[in-house]
């Protein structure tokens, strides 16, 4: 990710413009976010202690973004939200893995600590900003193309309409997005404050 | 006549809820749960005897509230009545559906009428099953899930329907050959899933929460029971099956899919609960399908 950060600011500082941007990184991007697959096997065999359907559900929308809308959409390819995405997963990304990395070596510094847990306040919403951003400027092309859809007639009976399924899942954003907001919000209370939440029991 | 004192605590908060005072020996739980009593762990019987609990002359129970409750049967009414209205919304092609040009029309297939019938009566068998048929081991079940399993059949069937009764359905590939076909494993599995109802029914006598091992009976479809710990769910993923060939609709075979998941983690379940309560369990049986799962 260090990587994908130093050749988006060389490109940017290079040709003064975003556009581009996404083409000349996309290899590594692309790359890198696959792998975070990884991440769910961890989960499931039992290395990390956080829940599957969690990381799943965090690696997925990932995924879905890289491959199922940037690779697949080009016109929207040098759309400004697109940057503003990449930027913010590219630090989180930075932040965090430095995280897992020196808590592993247990010499964990402070200020990574601190940036783990105070950044997302910042960069969570500019993500899913940059995101919805460039769904919603998909959507006219996805419509146009019919892309990833199944119509009737066919033999196995049944449809399947790409432009309504991103609609579906822009709007799912809006309850998904504050839970896992708060509830990093509740992790950084615990962590950097101290805290006891009492959880509801079920 | 020893008497014994009960004292009664919160689960979580260890408060003190009730202190009973001269309880008989010989006092069921169920009399004691009036003043509403369960252990931590696992919990106590309506039917258990004060005696006979591993306690010494104080006996402390403790209360866990399990939430808003509902009732099997009410749950199951409900769930089943659902899909049986919404598919016929579909195929009577009500209004707002299809295209206006299609509103109150009838498919040309038979196979659409034939899946109608199959789909309405495997619903009816249901509900017929829950007033009749079923004997519940618990009374009730959370609030929420009343919730969860309406959503998750009222919504395949409306799914389902949608794609079935679409004046655009394309029929199975192998035309009447693949109909029959499906339509005989439908018929077989719902009889036998029904046989399967009766002969657990018979187990256990009405009123009671007796558990035994289920064994064949004369009735063929039983025949079941030597190779597998719970045939009813063997047979309702057979009548499922069926119905995705009769049908050749995705949507359907996704349904069954679901199905089978959870019907094998019940199976599972149960299979496990079998082996440990009866030592004599028939080892030749596995949960849900012969010699494999």
């Amino acid at each position: 990710w260090l990587v994908l950060a130093i050749a988006m600011v060389r490109f940017y500082m290079e040709k003064g413009t975003h556009r581009g941007l996404y083409k000349s990184i996309q290899k590594t991007l692309k790359f890198f976010q696959t792998f975070a697959l990884l991440e769910i096997v961890h989960c499931l065999i039992g290395i990390v202690p956080t829940s599957v359907l969690v990381t799943g559900v965090q690696v997925s929308s990932r995924i879905f973004m890289v491959w199922l809308i940037t690779h697949s959409i080009k016109p929207i390819q040098n759309e400004e939200s697109v940057v503003l995405f990449l930027v913010s997963w590219t630090v989180t990304e930075i932040t965090r893995y430095s995280f897992y990395t020196f808590s592993l070596l247990d010499h964990l510094p402070y200020f990574i600590k601190w940036a783990r847990y105070n950044f997302f306040i910042i960069l969570y919403p500019v993500g899913v900003a940059g995101e919805l951003l460039t769904i919603y400027a998909a959507l006219p092309y996805v419509k146009k193309t019919g892309m990833f859809s199944i119509r009737l007639p066919n033999k196995y009976n049944v449809s399947f309409d790409y432009y309504y399924f991103l609609l579906i899942t822009m709007a799912s954003y809006i309850p998904l997005f504050p839970q896992l907001y708060f509830h990093m919000l509740r992790q950084r209370r615990k962590v950097l404050h101290g805290e006891v939440i009492v959880e509801k029991d079920d | 006549m020893k008497h014994y004192e009960v004292e009664i605590l919160d689960a979580k908060t260890r408060e003190k809820l009730c202190f009973l005072d001269k309880v008989e020996p010989q006092a069921t739980i169920a009399e004691i749960k009036n003043l509403f009593t369960k252990t931590q762990g696992k919990s106590l019987k309506d039917e258990d005897v004060l005696q006979k609990l591993p306690v010494g002359t104080t006996a402390t129970l403790y209360f866990r509230d399990l939430g808003a409750q509902i009732s099997w049967v009410t749950v199951f009414l409900t769930e089943y009545a659902g899909p049986l209205f919404i598919y016929l919304l579909f195929y009577f092609r009500v209004p707002f559906i299809y295209g206006h040009k299609y509103d109150f029309t009838s498919s040309r297939h038979t196979v659409v009428h034939l899946a109608c019938t199959c789909h309405s009566l495997h619903y009816v068998k249901r509900l017929l099953e829950t007033l009749f048929v079923h004997r519940f081991s618990h009374g009730t079940m959370p609030l929420r899930n009343i919730f969860k399993n309406c959503t998750y059949y009222w919504g395949f069937a409306a799914w389902m329907a949608y794609y079935i009764n679409h004046p655009l359905y394309t029929p199975p590939t192998y035309g009447a050959q693949q109909v029959k076909l499906a339509l005989a494993i439908f018929v077989i599995c719902q009889l036998g899933n029904f046989s399967i109802h009766m002969a657990l029914r018979d187990l256990r006598p009405a009123g009671s929460k007796t558990r035994k091992i289920p064994y064949p009976t004369k009735n063929p479809f039983t025949w079941l029971f030597l190779l597998v710990s719970c045939p009813n769910y063997t047979y309702e993923v057979g009548s499922w099956i069926g119905f995705a060939i009769m049908t050749q609709c995705l949507p359907v075979a996704l349904f069954s899919l679901v199905g089978f998941t959870q019907m094998t983690i019940w199976a599972k379940g149960k299979h496990r609960s079998y082996l440990k309560e009866f030592r004599d369990y028939p080892p030749l049986r596995m949960p849900i399908i012969p010699f494999l799962l």
